[in-house]
């Protein structure tokens, strides 16, 4: 059920799916930050492969370098090294594959609901009336009919992240990356949300690359779940959930769904105890060069 | 009617207002009636009221509203649109900016409004000296907003519009401006302030026409009761500006 890369034994990572299977293809990719301390190595030679309309989560402790993984594969960062290829084509910068939706709330305040959903067909260059069409498929796709003229401020979190869901949904994306869409978000919303991506995911057969620190929200939602060590972000181990699809919220409380979250946090827990403890070392050293 | 019945309704704040305004007055009258404030002074609201007939019919108010209004609108047009302009340069080019944005910050605290004898010289005794006072001392707010504007643009928006492979131009179009734009219009607002007050600061000094020449003219009259009317319509025009900034800022963004 579960199958152990380890950190240690990165070289003998068997990934589950071929790069010529794949839709994506990550290929060591590695890079390092220069900061006052000296360099700091955010993500060390990672490597995975994401088949077509698979669902992959990416899991590790603050400070993993996630997020930094994140903006590789978005094309949001460069000067790293390796590869990242979509559909064979390698990506530098912004690619038109991937749909990017962030952990902090990305909705333009100043454009309705529809409008937002619509941005990137404009930016297309797509007619009004044909973009406005296409829009409501994807605002309704969400669960949000009926909200198309209100303005993100009149919306709670959980529904402006899903305009955010749905504007990214809309440009088509062969790969959709999230980047912990539902932090800010209370646990009993994140769990529903979840179960709206898991509709949509069902419904498009998107491939999904989620980037969470949640074990419950990756386990809930992924076919695979990548753990990552803490600093330098490693690939620790690939987990491989076994549990049924289609699944619901409501898998949460199967003892099979236990077993899961009792084994990645097992491997989760060294890492995240070495973050903290790397955290308190840094505050002690700033307080002490204080006084 | 409940206390909470009243603070919801959609009329109490403009009747609160309204009735703060009457407060306001009606104890100031009853001040100097009863001499505590000196009426040789401050002339009692009522007689400001009753002189405003006067002031409208004799001092050809409509004249002089509209000439300070056709002045503070070309100088509030002028620093709106160079003031942006400038403020993106500013924001865009961070050498110059580095350069210049302490300078702009102490321009926009200095009294320009001295420096009238100069802009006569080279505008001659015509309503542009004017206009290009007030241009002069609103400018500054404008740039200096514009700028907080556009860096305060939060970086997930930009982000967004780079996951969708916007050019720089459309970035900034579609993102970067419309996000800017409220700190933009607070500056417009604030350089509003600092250039109606110049140029009814100028009318009022150099004597050539408007309602701060007719504050002027009131005032050496010793008629206090019209020089408080003609303040009054002062701030008409800036109502009237206030307004209209409203009223562009609603069009385009209609969310706020």
């Amino acid at each position: 059920m579960v199958s152990s890369t380890t950190s240690a034994a990165r070289t003998a990572d068997a990934p589950a799916v071929r790069p010529s299977d794949a839709i994506l293809v990550v290929e060591d990719i590695s890079k390092r930050f220069e900061t006052p301390e000296g360099p700091l190595v955010a993500v060390d030679r990672v490597s995975f492969n994401v088949a077509p309309g698979e669902f992959l989560a990416v899991i590790g402790p603050s400070g993993c370098g996630k997020s930094t993984l994140f903006n590789v594969i978005g094309g949001l960062l460069d000067g790293y090294e390796g590869r990242v290829t979509v559909a064979g084509e390698t990506v530098s910068g912004p690619h038109a594959a991937i749909g990017m939706i962030f952990q902090e709330e990305s909705t333009f305040p100043w454009r309705s609901v529809i409008d937002n959903v619509a941005f990137p067909l404009e930016i297309a260059g797509m007619p009004k009336a044909q973009r406005l069409e296409k829009a409501r498929h994807f605002v309704k796709l969400v669960g949000l009919d009926g909200f198309e003229r209100r303005y993100p401020a009149e919306l709670s979190g959980g529904m402006r992240q899903r305009v955010s869901m749905a504007r990214t949904l809309a440009s088509e994306p062969k790969i959709l990356l999230m980047d912990e869409p539902f932090a800010s978000l209370d646990e009993q919303t994140r769990l529903l949300l979840g179960d709206k991506v898991l509709q949509i995911q069902q419904e498009l057969k998107q491939t999904t690359l989620l980037i969470t620190h949640n074990i419950t929200e990756a386990v809930q939602l992924a076919d695979r779940i990548l753990v990552m060590t803490y600093r330098p972000g490693k690939l620790k181990r690939m987990v491989e959930i076994k549990l049924p699809r289609p699944r619901s919220s409501e898998i949460v409380s199967s003892e099979a769904f236990g077993r899961y979250v009792a084994q990645i946090w097992s491997d989760l827990r060294e890492e995240a105890s070495r973050g903290m403890q790397d955290d308190e070392t840094l505050r002690r050293g700033a307080g002490e060069h204080k006084t | 009617m409940s206390v909470a019945a009243i603070t919801k309704n959609r009329h109490t704040p403009l009747a609160l207002g309204l009735g703060s305004l009457l407060f306001f007055f009606v104890a100031v009258e009853v001040l100097i009636r009863v001499n505590v404030i000196n009426r040789f002074i401050v002339p009692m609201p009522s007689q400001i009221a009753l002189s405003f007939e006067r002031v409208i019919v004799e001092e050809d108010i409509a004249a002089r509203f509209w000439l300070t209004f056709k002045e503070a609108l070309t100088a509030g047009a002028m620093i709106a649109v160079v003031g942006v302009l400038l403020g993106v340069l500013l924001y865009r080019i961070n050498v110059l900016r580095r350069a210049t944005e302490t300078w702009v910050a102490a321009m926009a605290s200095a009294p320009t409004v001295l420096m009238y004898p100069l802009f006569l010289v080279i505008f001659g005794r015509s309503a542009w000296t004017i206009i290009m006072m007030g241009f002069v001392a609103g400018l500054p707010p404008v740039i200096l907003k514009t700028i907080e504007g556009f860096s305060g643009t939060r970086r997930v928006l930009i982000n967004v519009g780079r996951s969708f492979k916007l050019s720089s131009t459309q970035l900034f179009i579609k993102i970067m401006f419309p996000a800017a734009l409220p700190t933009i219009f607070v500056g417009i607002r604030l350089g509003l302030i600092f250039t109606l007050i110049n140029i009814v600061g100028v009318e009022f000094l150099i004597n050539f026409g408007g309602l701060g020449q007719l504050i002027n003219d009131l005032a050496e009259r010793y008629d206090l009761p019209g020089t408080y009317a003609a303040i009054c319509f002062v701030i008409l025009v800036s109502i009237c500006f206030f307004m209209f900034t409203e009223w562009i800022e609603k069009w385009l963004r209609p969310a706020d």
